[in-house]
């Protein structure tokens, strides 16, 4: 861990760019993204579209969404390790009693990256229902009332008013989401240690081990260099788009 | 208008339920000894509740000690973070020096560089301080918070100078106005802070992963992972999920007792941007 410092200008980069296992790593987040992104945002305006309203139980349901939330993220992936246990978690149990035999899930090379995007998506849900929950109560009333009046129905309210004012939410929960897919790794280390054969890995992970397993800690801060660009390109095209597309009324 | 909102409001509860069930699965798992735990098909309600697991989860890891580990460190932190962003809060918003809005900016640009990129070298940093495996190289890093400071900042920014000007008349001084006036009305805005504070400290797992070694150290994230890690690659989940039911109980109960303030608060965290 202590080998002496050197100076040795661009090579850690250098390195990087031969590096496969680094590629793989750097390739996986957008696969996650794929895999996260667009459940997590239509799952959570679901449930915000569906608990604006007050209704008998919608607070005890705003709390059961929210739970996953404030859990730790050792105990989500835990817990979700045991549920798609290949062997006898819950999930391949009920598969088999059906006469279905499930898939390996964490310990598959095929598997593994949606085992380890599915405890995200629920642990995240309840955030982003919650962001959306207070946009949609900003938008006026007035405007959907008025919307109403003029015969428009549900599903036009919807998509030419409500979504639209609500853009503001739906993009910072877009971004927050990207920015936090960059850096995924407290669910990969405790399922899959970004296993099997390097399936989940993902860029802090890569960091992790290259710095406190091999004690390379020079060319994990190039790794680290490379997330900090990245991370700053998206705030980025973030403060440009922003701009541009939000509709603010 | 009404089927559509029942249709809804149905949809929304199943899920709902499934959204509880994980938790629920927990507990189940945790209170099963033997060939129940890993049975096909599974039974929700175990048919021989135990709490065996449990006692074996007070056996491996020293809970308590994991606990109290926890909490100390997170009141520390808390305690610091909203020392420092309520000081420097003050001094952003009310007085004038050199350089303050180029410093502030400085604070503002450090809440856009996530903790995972400053990982190795605030570690290399700590190591030249001699302070791996002590608490005190996992408290410095995150005593104070940009996020903290920024929010502080414009709170304080609001508070009407007439509230102040009679202090000033009668010869207060800055200390004083700080805490006689501005800390006072930022009561909400603390709370805010300190909430988020605590959930962040109490869940942190990577900071503390790669600072703290020995198990007596260790909080409560590092001792569940010792807990699935090194004990159990006999796959003992029912005892996993004891300990992980036990890990959850203390933060579950001051969420539900305070889950309006603490939305507020994760919603307050999310708009600043």
């Amino acid at each position: 861990m202590l080998s002496p410092i050197k100076w040795i200008g661009l090579g850690n980069f250098r390195e990087l760019l031969h590096d496969a296992s680094f590629h793989q790593a750097l390739f996986h987040t957008p696969l996650f993204i794929i895999g996260y992104l667009p459940f997590v945002y239509i799952a959570g305006l679901s449930a915000a579209l569906a608990l604006e309203r007050r209704f008998r139980g919608s607070s005890a349901l705003r709390t059961i969404y929210f739970l996953p939330v404030i859990t730790s993220w050792i105990v989500v992936a835990l817990l979700w390790k045991w549920i798609l246990n290949p062997e006898n978690g819950l999930v391949n149990s009920i598969l088999a009693s059906i006469g279905i035999d499930g898939p390996g899930w964490w310990t598959s090379k095929s598997w593994a990256m949606i085992s380890v995007i599915i405890p995200s998506i629920w642990k995240d849900l309840g955030y982003t229902m919650l962001i959306l929950l207070a946009g949609l109560q900003a938008i006026p009333p007035e405007y959907k009332e008025a919307a109403a009046i003029d015969g428009a129905s549900r599903r036009q309210i919807l998509y030419k008013i409500t979504l639209p004012l609500l853009s503001p939410a739906s993009f910072f929960v877009i971004v927050t989401g990207l920015i936090s897919s960059f850096q995924v790794f407290d669910q990969v280390y405790v399922m899959t240690e970004g296993g099997p054969e390097g399936s989940t890995s993902v860029i802090v992970q890569q960091i992790v081990k290259n710095s406190f397993d091999y004690g390379r800690m020079g060319y994990a801060s190039a790794m680290s260099m490379i997330l900090f660009v990245v991370i700053m390109v998206i705030t980025g095209i973030q403060i440009l788009l922003q701009k541009r597309w939000v509709n603010y009324e | 208008m009404n089927r559509q909102s029942l249709r809804s409001k149905i949809v929304v509860s199943i899920f709902g339920l499934a959204m509880l069930f994980p938790f629920i699965w927990m507990v189940s798992s945790s209170l099963k000894v033997g060939a129940e735990a890993f049975a096909t098909p599974p039974t929700l309600i175990p048919k021989h509740p135990t709490l065996e697991n449990y006692r074996r989860v007070f056996e491996i890891i020293d809970l308590p000690r994991l606990f109290l580990n926890s909490l100390i460190i997170s009141i520390i932190i808390v305690t610091l973070q909203l020392t420092t962003a309520s000081l420097a809060g003050y001094a952003f918003a009310r007085l004038h020096f050199r350089g303050k809005n180029a410093i502030f900016v400085v604070y503002l640009a450090t809440m856009m560089i996530p903790f995972q990129v400053i990982l190795v070298p605030m570690f290399i940093e700590m190591r030249q301080l001699g302070l791996i495996d002590s608490y005190l190289g996992l408290i410095l890093p995150t005593c104070t918070s940009a996020f903290a400071v920024f929010l502080m900042r414009q709170v304080m920014l609001g508070i009407p100078r007439e509230l102040e000007e009679a202090a000033i008349l009668d010869g207060a001084s800055h200390f004083r106005l700080f805490r006689s006036i501005a800390l006072p009305l930022c009561v909400p805005t603390l709370a805010t802070l300190g909430i988020l504070g605590f959930m962040g400290t109490w869940n942190a797992f990577l900071w503390p992963l790669v600072m703290i070694y020995s198990p007596e150290k260790m909080t409560l994230p590092l001792g569940l992972a010792l807990l699935s890690g090194e004990h159990s690659s006999s796959n003992d989940w029912p005892m996993i999920m004891a300990g992980t039911t036990l890990s959850i109980i203390p933060i579950v109960i001051v969420y539900l007792l305070f889950q309006r303030k603490i939305a507020q608060s994760f919603l307050t965290a999310g708009l600043k941007g």
